[in-house]
């Protein structure tokens, strides 16, 4: 069958080879967090590995962990259908960790235990913001799970041929089933084992395709972004900025709260800054930083040849075609370039990717449900800890199942969009109250709830007041699918698709004037205590094995 | 939120270091080099997204054969990127580490008595 034959029929490859391959990785991944989960006995094992991984292995871990199937299928796809405005994301989501490196790595790591509800628990010492954190670190993950389910979502459908809508739905949970499974079975431990294999394949098998494109392109930069212009019925546009974002000045506006969204998003996220626990040291969580900035950097580079390759040899109208559309394009161009082979490597690390992902935000959510909310706010700290790794299990599971609900009914919009929207979650409602409680004395709990709660309810109310959940009129630049198809349903009454820009200086301020209007006097002694201890390490959570 | 008794005690021990000399003077050498990198990336990352959003034909000169100065400023992001995470890191292991690291053993010794 040619290429263009089997993608009409909606299927690339033969599915048997693809399901073979995914079984294999599939079965290698579950060895993998068995054997490396070992005892799993304390909450700090189950939460952070016993906090004995080194920098390195957790730089390459946290890569695992961010390099999402928003990353690899998502913005490559965005930019073999609208060119250059897909490489914005790749520079925002870089970008932002510096903010992570600068001034939250170390001093999280030296004043939390394993949420970063901890570390304002520390400073602030009131249930209710611990309540907030806690509330707000579970909508993040369930916003970024959603996504990362509905790239599984398309991924199987285009790969094993399953097209059935109850077929997929099958494959999704499926998905749910292993990943509860590497949390239940592998706890941290497990995940990170998973995460670091997964990075190591993902970076490998983008560079293996990046080196194949390159060279059908004579190794020429230039010569690729001819072929891929002339490729593609916007022509030489897609070379240049504005094909998706440059349309009107809505869409300009759009394209900045973006931007704000995915520079400060990074640094709010709690799956990232959880692994930040499983180190021994502040030093070691800087390393990992460090270890993540190259990582995350080499392979952003990598999308950018894989998303105008993509362009260039598979093209845009096959792109649009196949189930999935802009997610399918690096799988479609792994076909195009290695056929059959090359194409169910590709998608079983695609598969590894969301796989190691969604674990990784299955377990954030689980811990932060456990540790602050069941035993932090209902039993006031007082849980016993056997018990709190308990409830955190069986969360994992109720969270498992949510997600493959919720990917049931995302699966058809952009991956790389969908997280962009959980990015401005994290900028909004967890960001701001990290940084205040981290550095500015007069910060207090009430400003730490209208900052949590004013950011976290601003970002999701305008996002279900915009055009992606509203139905709407006519696609205004860089529209997405709305949830709502009926144009005649329409209360958008925000117009941007991102609500960073408005939530995220709205949080800020919140949490300005929360503080400034509090009548209850600040402690100093509490921000002494906050400072010396993230500045210098004293007193921070031990290694289990030191 | 007031402390308890043994909190209090605990933590006015933290209050001296706070307001010692030392600790100042770490605060201020970690502000002196965090403070300016955040606000040069910051500036330079928001310089990029409104030229690309309102500067597109400025984007597109090409500077050889179909490289353009998009992409050209693009990928100057990412080197900015890797030269701060170097900078910073050389700077903190040997300025900050030794100061942080001076003032730890300090409080943990005094903890014992």
């Amino acid at each position: 069958m040619t290429a263009a034959g089997s993608i009409a029929a909606g299927v690339v490859g033969t599915p048997a080879v693809n399901i073979a391959i995914f079984a294999f990785f599939v079965l290698a991944t579950l060895i993998i967090a068995v054997s490396a989960a070992g005892q799993n006995r304390t909450a700090t094992d189950y939460y952070a590995g016993g906090r004995a991984f080194t920098g390195p292995q957790n730089g390459i871990a946290i890569g695992g962990d961010y390099l999402s199937a928003a990353s690899f299928l998502g913005i490559a796809g965005i930019i073999a259908l609208n060119g250059y405005d897909g490489f914005l994301y790749s520079i925002g989501f870089l970008v932002g960790w510096l903010l992570v490196l600068l001034l939250v790595a170390g001093p999280l790591r030296n004043t939390g235990r394993y949420t970063t509800a901890d570390v304002l628990d520390l400073r602030l010492k009131a249930t209710p913001v611990r309540a907030a954190a806690a509330v707000s670190t579970l909508t993040v993950s369930l916003f970024y799970l959603l996504a990362q389910m509905a790239g599984a979502g398309s991924l199987v459908s285009l790969l094993l041929g399953v097209r059935s809508s109850q077929g997929q739905d099958l494959t999704l949970a499926v998905v749910g089933l292993l990943m509860i499974f590497y949390v239940l079975v592998g706890g941290m431990k497990g995940t990170t084992w998973v995460q670091i294999v997964k990075a190591v394949l993902l970076l490998t098998c983008a560079a293996v395709t990046t080196f194949w494109v390159m060279a059908r392109a004579g190794f020429s930069l230039s010569a690729l972004l001819r072929h891929a212009a002339a490729a593609s019925p916007a022509g030489q546009a897609v070379l240049g900025p504005g094909l998706l974002y440059g349309v009107n000045t809505v869409s300009k506006f759009n394209f900045i709260s973006l931007s704000l969204a995915l520079v400060l998003g990074v640094a709010g996220l709690p799956h990232v800054l959880m692994r930040l626990y499983t180190v021994p040291n502040a030093r070691e969580a800087r390393r990992s930083v460090v270890w993540t900035i190259s990582l995350v950097g080499l392979f952003y580079l990598f999308t950018l040849v894989l998303g105008y390759g993509a362009m260039w040899l598979v093209g845009a109208s096959q792109i649009e075609a196949a189930p999935g559309k802009d997610n399918s394009a690096v799988p479609l161009l792994a076909y195009n370039l290695g056929g059959t082979l090359l194409l169910g490597i590709v998608a079983a690390v695609a598969f590894a990717t969301i796989l190691a992902v969604v674990a990784g935000l299955t377990i954030t959510a689980s811990a932060s449900f456990a540790h602050d909310v069941y035993s932090g706010v209902l039993r006031r700290g007082e849980a016993d800890p056997g018990q709190e790794v308990r409830v955190a299990r069986v969360t994992a599971v109720v969270i498992g199942t949510v997600a493959v609900i919720g990917g049931i009914y995302a699966k058809d919009v952009d991956v790389a969009f969908l997280v962009a929207l959980a990015f401005a979650i994290a900028a909004s409602a967890n960001l701001p109250s990290i940084l205040y409680s981290l550095f500015w004395p007069r910060f207090t709990a009430r400003g730490a709830l209208w900052s949590i709660y004013g950011g976290l309810i601003s970002s999701v109310g305008l996002i279900i007041f915009s055009p992606v959940v509203s139905g709407h009129p006519s696609a205004a630049g860089g529209a997405v699918p709305s949830l709502i198809g009926d144009p005649h349903i329409n209360f958008a009454f925000f117009p941007l698709d991102n609500p960073g820009i408005v939530s995220i200086p709205l949080a800020f301020f919140l949490g300005w004037l929360g503080s400034v209007t509090d009548l209850h006097p600040v402690d100093p002694a509490r921000f002494a205590r906050m400072q010396v201890r993230a500045l210098t390490g004293v007193g921070a959570e031990r290694s289990s094995r030191s | 939120m007031s402390l308890t008794q043994s909190e209090r005690g605990n933590v006015s021990g933290y209050e001296v270091v706070h307001a010692s000399r030392e600790f100042r003077t770490l605060r201020r050498h970690l502000g002196s080099f965090v403070v300016p990198a955040i606000v040069l990336f910051l500036g330079w990352y928001f310089l990029y997204v409104i030229l690309a959003a309102f500067a597109p034909g400025f984007m597109r000169i090409t500077v050889a054969g179909e490289v353009n100065i998009g992409l050209c400023f693009g990928a100057l992001q990412f080197v900015s990127t890797f030269v701060i995470t170097i900078v910073y890191r050389r700077w903190a292991r040997r300025r900050l580490d030794p100061q942080a690291d001076r003032l730890r053993q300090r409080l943990e010794v005094g903890r014992k008595h």
